[in-house]
Order: C-alpha cells, then structure tokens, then sequence
C-alpha cells in the first residue's frame, strides 16, 4: 500500500512539475503576478511529494519488503540497518529518485531562500528548475519506476553489491547528486537571465552561493569516493581516472571555473557571457555524467544499468537540456556588454587565465574519457585510455595553476603588478623552493616528482597565507591580528581551499613518488621489513560476520623493535552475493599509512600478503576536505549578504 | 546478470595483483617489469593495468613481459611484442599516431587559443573608455549594491 501511495505520489509531482513549468513562464512573459507566484507554492509541494515517495521506498527497504523488485534485487534480510537505507541510492531506479528528491530540494530553496530575487527572474528561475524535474520524473516513470511490484514475491532478497556495504560509499552517491544537481540550479539561474535578457552584477551575487553549495558537495562526494577506493579496493590507488570517476570530475573542474568566473560578473561586472556559458556546460557535464553512470556506455564497475533504452532517454534529455540552452545562448549572448574595464595585468585577467586553465584541464579528461568511443566510431582503431595518458596530459595543466595561483590570487583588481605582486612573494617562493631542496637531500632515489610536488604544495600552502594576511594591511603586529579575526568570512573561505589544493596537491606527489610496496608469501610466525617497519603474522583464523564469512590476519607492526600497531587484514566472502572482497588493514598516520592487504592461500600453506607504505596519503583527503570548508566558510558569508540584502530590495524594487 | 559478470571479474581481479611467485629475483628487471606493465591494459578487464588485475590472462602477460626483459629486450621491445600481439587496444597510453594527433593536441592547441583569444580581447577592451554605465544604469546598481 505504501509503495503504490509512493508511486501515486511521484505521479501528483510530475503533474505539479508540469504546472510549476508552465505556470510562472507565461506569467513572467505577460506580467501577471498571480502565475508568476505561483512557482512557490508549487516547488514546496513537488518537493514535499517527492520527499514521499522517497520516504515510501526507503520504508519498503527498511522493512525488507521483497515484493518490490527493486528492493528484492538489492536488499537482503540479514543485512546492517545502514545498508539496508544505504541501499535505497546503491541501484538504478532509487539513485534516479534520489537524483529527483535533490532537484526538487534545490528547487524548494531557491523558493523559501530566494526572496530578494526580482519576481520575473524568480519565477523563471523555478520554471527552468522544473522543466528539468519533469524530464527526470518522465524518465523515472516510464523507464525506471522503483515501485514495481513482483507478481509472487521471494522468501528473500540478492542482497546489494558487498563493495557498496561500506560507509565511505552509503554517503558517496548523496553527496556526489547534491554537487550535480546543485549545478542545476546555475544552469536554472542561466536560462532565466537569458530569458530575462540581463546579466548585472546582482546576478553573479545570487548565483554564486549555489555555485559555492554545488561545488563544494561536489568535493566532499568525489574525496569520500577516492578514499573508499583507497581503504576498500585493497591496493591503496585513490584515482584511476575510470570513465565514472571522470563524470564526476569534469563538472567539478567547471564548477571550480564558474565560481572563480561569477566572482568577476558580481565584482567588476564582466566575463559575463562566459559565466553564463560555464554554468551551461557545468550542468551540461552533469548531466553527461549522468548519461554516462546510467547508460552503461563507457562501461565501467560503477555502471549498473546497462538498458539502451535508459541510454537514449538520457542522451536525448542531455541534447534538449544543453542544445537547447547553448541556442538560447546563441540567441541572447551578444546583448551582454561587460561593463567593467580592467586591463591585462589584474586579477579580472588572472581569474581568466585560471578559467582558461580549469576548462582545457576539463576538456583534457573530457577527450580523453570519450576518444575509445569516437576511435572505434570513427576512425576504427580499437583503443585504450588509461591513466598514464592522463598523467601526462593533464598534470602541466593543473602544475601551471599552482604555479599562477599565489600570484593570480594576490592581484590587484583592474589594474595590477606583476612586479609588486611577486616582490611580496618572494619569500614565499624561497621556502617552497628551500623545502622541495630539503625533501630531494632526504629521499632515497633521484626522483624528481616528491621534490617538485613539495615546491608546488608549499608554493600555494603558504601563498595563501600570505595573501590572508595580507589582507590586513598596515600596523603593528597586534593591530593585524585583531584585523585577521575581522575579515570577511569570504576571504578566508578563500585561503582556506587554496591550502587545501596545495596540500592535496603535495599529497598525490608524495604518494606517488615515495610509495614503498612488498609482495610476499608468509608463513605463520614469518617477519619481514619495508622501510622503517618490521612486521610478523602472527597467526590466521576465519570468522562470521553478519552476512559475510572473512578470513582474517593477524599482523604486527613494529619500529625500531616497538610495536606500535597490530592489523587485521581479512579477504570476506559474501555468499548471497557470491563475492568476495579485500578488507584492506591500514594503520593511519600523519606522515605515512601502513597498509596491509591479505591475498589467497598458497599450496605451501603460507598466505600472499602484501604490505604498503603510503606516504602523506591522508593529505589528499584532508586537502580535500579543506577545500570543502573554505567553501562553507564562504557560502556562510555570502548567504549573510544575500539575506541581508534581500530583505531592503523587497521594498526597493517592485515586481517589474 | 551480465553486468554482474564484469563486475565479479573485476573485483576478483582486485583481490590481488602481482603474484609473489612472479616476482624477479633481479630486482632492476623486476621494477623495469613493473613499469611496463602499468601501460599495459588488461584485455578482459575494466580499465585496469595487467599489474593491478588478477586475470588468468593479465597473470600470463605480466609472466610474458618478464620473459622478453629476462631475453634481454628493451622496454619498447616488449611493449612492441605484446602489442604485435594484442593490438593498441593494450596499450593504456595511446600512441600519437594518426586520429590520435587529436587526442593528445585538441587541449594544447586549444589552450593556446584561448590564451591568444583572452590576452586579445582584455588587451582591446582596457583599451576602450566608452563602456561606462549610463547615469540611470548607475544609479539602478547602486542602489542594488546599497542593499549590502
């Protein structure tokens, strides 16, 4: 009963979707202010309807209700509580609603948050926000409805893919849809402003919180995803530039221009039909991405849903959504004279050059990611792209925007120095340069990647220091420091995610480049050494889980003849599944992981084991999650000034 | 169900990769061994190298790759062998040859334009005076921007 109120319930949410389109269009094209509002009210239904045909599925998970298809294929008895909710998102037709719920989220802000926005511009908004609520809602329904029945339901379920049954991935798709669908709403913000025929600097204000919000979920989804494959693939990479990775990748990197590229709309009020451009093709990404999660086109582990039927649908949703826009841009785009001169040494041009860098950096792992397809299709060549292609061709790029961003960051608007910019970096250029000598006179081998990888990470780590301190002007020490603690929130949201670039940046160099491995046979009772670490298996023993059986090591790590760690690998085997997977052991540490990984049982009685050092491996992550809260320290600031402003232009600017 | 197939041959494949049995003793070769097969993909597999993959046939490439080195070939010997063999589908990192000039040149190529494109349109319009706003214009941002 539930499920089919769910069903009825999305039903009742298309209708409102299609209103909610159409509705507020007209009424913003005639000037009628009752169509116009009408937007409101209708995004808060679709959102609370949609919220409950989600609550409906997760209920039939909850309670394991295997008369539902969707849950007997992913969902089992015996199940963790977590999984089973975990596995509402971890298949085709729940991710699909989810993907739903977070658009009509984003839509039902944008009407409860957005009351400083014009009315016109407000009621577009919304109508574009729902045109896209009801190609997906089509696309569910027709295609991909989660509350399919089973005529004669099963004793019990197949349980969901034991790679899926771990924590870092039950929140990665969450995140990972907040980011893609929050760049639905720039691209919903796009649209209108092309309806409406203006781009001012007030846009680029309203824009750039769901930027910021867009991006930084973006973040959080695409580092909780590379470190699950870094604890739980049992070899320790933490990218491999898989087709599915890449989806996520591309929007990031244009999500990442678009917020640098609305800070210039909103300051100085140019680059703005390239800001309006970089929002389509943000959401055009994602929705790229989407196709190609779901298509099963570039087929990878991630790709669950292998329907050409799917595939068409999406492609053809893609084509309308992006064509669509890009015409309209076509259309429009030549009216939007900038209006803010600056010449071409100033942070207006180094905010270009970090968007021409941030884009061909997309475009690289955009070719890159379809060019197996367009050899094949095209030229008959039945080739590979792998990573070593990306390391080599999208490395300089992303170098040269460490290299330009202290300098690019510290630039005066309008009209800037180079020389006096870097005549205030010098030091910082100096230390960078001292600890990249200081890391090549302490490593083993002649590796030139660490030591660069250090330049590059302290160039940007304390570049951004720099350039927060700066910001407090002249005076005594004490005089900064109080000036320090009063700084608009966004400047220090600022530094704080360029440190955090800079240091996963050195994380990945240092990993890379100093990573030690071993791979050997151990008996019980053996001892070996990797770098500075000395281990022992002390013994081997099988054991249950809930739904699992595992086989479990037990190592000792020891330094310097102290133990300071033991670690249990184990390899489980999921029966209902029929799968088994690698529980890697790692011991973390601020400077390296110790990293165990079990293999199978040899015919001589020992046990493949292999041992990883892993160097600064949590710096990639924790850079990462520094840059998602230089974000929310910035968003906390800018939504602060949009509130704020909002409630004065109510009474300054009638509807128009 | 085909899905799970590839899914399984995957992740069976990730359990474990090289073998302790195939290691050289000589470690020099083993490392030159190593890095070759980083390049190489496994042909059943997943986007995956033949070092990472536990495939039957990723496990009889990696042995191949350290008989040619053990022969004493060059490191662009064996890639050439294995790819004479198994075709540039194997090879992770596609050769600049033909198509692939596109490949490997459109985001260079297209980063020098847009350089040129950028530096050109600043360059004009810092140039320009007369882009000033209308005073109506102003006075309608102003009062925008007061709203701070």
């Amino acid at each position: 009963m539930i499920a089919e109120l769910g069903h009825f319930a999305l039903v009742l949410a298309f209708a409102v979707a299609l209103l909610q389109m159409v509705v507020p269009l007209v009424g913003a094209h005639k000037g009628w202010r009752g169509w116009m509002l009408f937007a409101e009210p209708a995004a808060t239904t679709q959102f609370i309807l949609t919220s409950f045909a989600f609550a409906a599925l997760t209920y039939a998970f909850v309670v394991s209700d295997f008369s539902l298809r969707v849950v007997w294929l992913n969902s089992h008895s015996a199940k963790p509580m977590l999984y089973k909710i975990s596995g509402v998102w971890g298949n085709h037709e729940g991710s699909l609603l989810l993907w739903i719920l977070i658009l009509a989220l984003f839509g039902a802000c944008a009407a409860w948050f957005g009351a400083g926005l014009p009315q016109t511009l407000k009621a577009r908004v919304l109508a574009v926000q729902s045109s896209i609520s009801v190609a997906f809602l089509a696309f569910l329904l027709l295609t991909s409805n989660p509350f399919l029945r089973l005529e004669t339901p099963p004793f019990d379920g197949q349980d969901l893919n034991p790679l899926l049954q771990d924590p870092g991935l039950a929140f990665h798709p969450p995140f990972l849809y907040l980011g893609y669908v929050g760049l639905s709403m720039t691209f919903s913000f796009a649209v209108a402003a092309l309806i409406e025929g203006r781009v001012d600097a007030a846009w680029g204000r309203w824009v750039r919180p769901w930027t910021l919000a867009a991006w930084l979920f973006l973040t959080v989804g695409i580092a909780l995803g590379s470190w699950w494959a870094y604890y739980e693939l049992g070899w320790g990479g933490f990218w491999f530039w898989d087709p599915v990775e890449n989806a996520s990748f591309m929007p990031w990197l244009l999500a990442a221009a678009l917020l640098h590229s609305a800070i210039v709309v909103e300051k100085r009020e140019a680059l703005k039909s390239w800001t309006i451009l970089l929002a389509i093709m943000a959401f055009g990404f994602s929705l790229l991405g989407t196709f190609i999660v779901r298509s099963g086109l570039l087929t990878s582990v991630h790709a669950f849903a292998n329907d050409p039927e799917r595939g068409i649908y999406l492609l053809a949703i893609m084509g309308i959504f992006t064509g669509g826009a890009l015409t309209l841009y076509a259309a429009r785009a030549p009216g939007m004279a900038a209006k803010g001169v600056f010449g071409v040494v100033s942070r207006e041009s180094a905010l270009v050059l970090n968007n021409i860098l941030l884009a061909v950096s997309a475009l690289v792992v955009f070719i890159g990611t379809i060019w197996p397809l367009v050899a094949e299709m095209a030229f008959g060549r039945v080739l590979s792209v792998g990573p070593p292609f990306f390391d080599a061709a999208f490395t300089p790029f992303f170098v040269a925007i460490a290299i330009a961003l202290p300098i690019g960051s510290m630039m005066a608007w309008k009209r800037g120095d180079v020389v006096r910019t870097t005549r205030s970096l010098w030091a910082v250029g100096l230390l960078a340069v001292a600890l990249g000598a200081l890391a090549f006179a302490i490593q083993t081998g002649r590796s030139a990647l660490g030591p660069i990888g250090v330049i590059l990470g302290a160039w940007v780590v304390f570049g951004a220091a720099l350039d927060v301190w700066s910001r407090t002007g002249r005076g005594t020490l004490t005089n900064r420091m109080s000036r320090l603690s009063r700084l608009p929130r966004a400047d220090w949201g600022k530094a704080v995610s360029h440190a955090g670039m800079g240091i996963t940046i050195f994380g990945v160099a240092a990993i890379t480049a100093w990573q030690a491995e071993d791979i050997r046979v151990a008996q019980i009772g053996d001892t070996w050494t990797v770098g500075i670490h000395e281990f022992e298996l002390r013994g081997v023993e099988r054991a249950e889980g809930p739904n699992y059986v595992t086989t479990m090591a037990e190592v000792a790590v020891k330094r310097s003849g102290r133990e300071v760690a033991v670690l249990f690998p184990e390899k489980r085997f999921y029966p209902v599944a029929g799968m088994p997977t690698t529980e890697a052991a790692i011991k973390n540490g601020l400077l390296r992981d110790v990293y165990l990984a079990m293999g199978d049982a040899q015919s001589n009685g020992g046990w493949a084991i292999r041992t990883y050092i892993k160097p600064f491996a949590n710096w990639i992550w924790g850079g990462a999650i520094l840059m998602a809260l230089g974000g929310l320290i910035s968003l906390s600031d800018r939504r602060l000034r949009v509130a704020a402003g909002a409630q004065k232009r109510a009474v300054a600017v009638p509807a128009e | 169900m085909k899905v799970w197939v590839i899914i399984l041959m995957f992740w069976a494949g990730a359990v474990m990769a090289v073998e302790p049995d195939e290691v050289l003793d000589d470690p020099v070769l083993e490392q030159r061994a190593r890095d070759i097969s980083a390049g190489l993909r496994c042909p059943v597999c997943q986007n995956e190298s033949i070092d990472e993959s536990s495939a039957t046939i990723a496990k009889d490439l990696r042995l191949l790759v350290r008989e040619r080195l053990t022969v004493g070939d060059s490191d662009d010997a064996v890639v050439a062998y294995i790819v004479d063999r198994f075709g540039e589908f194997v090879l992770l990192k596609p050769n600049s040859r033909g198509a692939n000039l596109i490949l490997w040149f459109a985001a260079p190529i297209m980063f020098l334009i847009a350089l040129v494109v950028g530096w050109s349109v600043i360059r004009r319009k810092s140039g320009d005076t007369d882009t000033s706003l209308t005073t109506e214009e102003q006075a309608r941002l102003d009062q925008i921007m007061r709203s701070d």
